[in-house]
């Protein structure tokens, strides 16, 4: 069994209220080395034994069309065994 | 004149948006997601709220529900579609409007009763305004600031497309002050305020909503 990742993150022209959230919460915690943070999503999508390259080619189509949108993310496909 | 408005898991506003119908001389049709069958509308609602819990993104589940499989396809072909909030984020997500409504600058949920400028008058939605009208109408999201590409921006600005922008005060973020914008053939409008809820003086702030809905029947008629 193998574990497909597809990480989505907003554009970086697409202003993120949630990173700029959080970036202003770690020095209140005493955290300083943060310039900036970027939040994003993450899934893990389970397959039976090793991916074949027509599976990872569904896995690009349903992470472009349903897994992010376009307009305002990309997304990162990696494979984990 | 049957005018639809769907009601998808998690919809609020649908009864809303069916009595606006009702007040405006129509007649309110509820259509459901998990059918395809749009019953003899003439035009479609597609109303606020939370479909499939926001989950994944606002709107991005909901456009593959049965139903807007009908949609997409008659609103190419010139069928008249408002979206209202919840409703925007799906026709966003079907593509059947550019752009995309994002997390609200500053991230709090926003209810208020928003100043509002009418820029297009051109559409079925919005043909009993005038243009310059100021409205007053709620808006209540969390997601509604409107994003979209330069290039696209650009386009809806030189071509008249954005139908309603946020006078005195952003909101949100959205780019442009845009509130509200349609395709290019003008028959599919997405707005974050909701017109449903400024309708009668007794439970809005003002009656300034009513005219979406008195519009397309007027524009129905005219045909």
């Amino acid at each position: 069994m193998a574990t497909i990742i597809v990480e989505v993150m907003l554009k970086p022209e697409i202003l993120d209220p949630q990173g700029q959230a959080v970036a202003s919460a770690l020095p209140r915690l005493g955290f300083t080395f943060a310039k900036a943070v970027r939040q994003g999503k993450r899934f893990e999508i389970e397959v039976e034994g090793t991916p074949t390259d027509d599976q990872l080619r569904e896995i690009e189509k349903a992470a472009e069309t349903l897994l992010s949108n376009p307009v305002i993310e990309t997304y990162v496909v990696k494979v984990e065994a | 004149m049957r005018i639809g408005v769907v009601t998808f898991p998690g919809s609020l506003d649908d009864s809303s948006a069916l009595r606006a119908i009702r007040v405006a001389g129509g007649t309110p049709v509820p259509l459901f997601h998990a059918s395809d069958d749009l019953r003899e509308v003439e035009a479609v609602v597609l109303p606020g709220g939370f479909s499939y819990g926001d989950y994944l993104r606002c709107g991005a589940i909901s456009r593959f529900a049965p139903i807007m499989s009908s949609i997409i396809v008659a609103a190419e072909h010139g069928f008249p579609v408002l979206g209202i909030c919840n409703g925007f984020q799906i026709l966003c997500e079907s593509h059947l409007l550019p752009g995309a409504l994002t997390r609200n600058e500053g991230l709090h949920f926003v209810c208020t009763d928003q100043p509002l400028i009418i820029e297009n008058t051109s559409t079925p939605w919005t043909s009993g305004y005038t243009k310059g009208d100021r409205l007053v109408i709620p808006i209540k999201n969390g997601e509604g600031s409107f994003q979209a590409s330069a290039q696209t921006l650009a386009e809806l600005e030189s071509e008249g497309r954005v139908v309603l922008r946020y006078a005195d005060k952003n909101p949100n973020g959205s780019k442009n002050d845009i509130a509200g914008i349609t395709n290019a053939r003008g028959n599919v409008v997405g707005v974050m305020p909701h017109p449903e809820q400024a309708i009668e003086s007794l439970t809005g702030p003002s009656i300034d909503g009513l005219k979406f809905f008195t519009s397309v029947l007027q524009s129905l008629v005219g045909r």
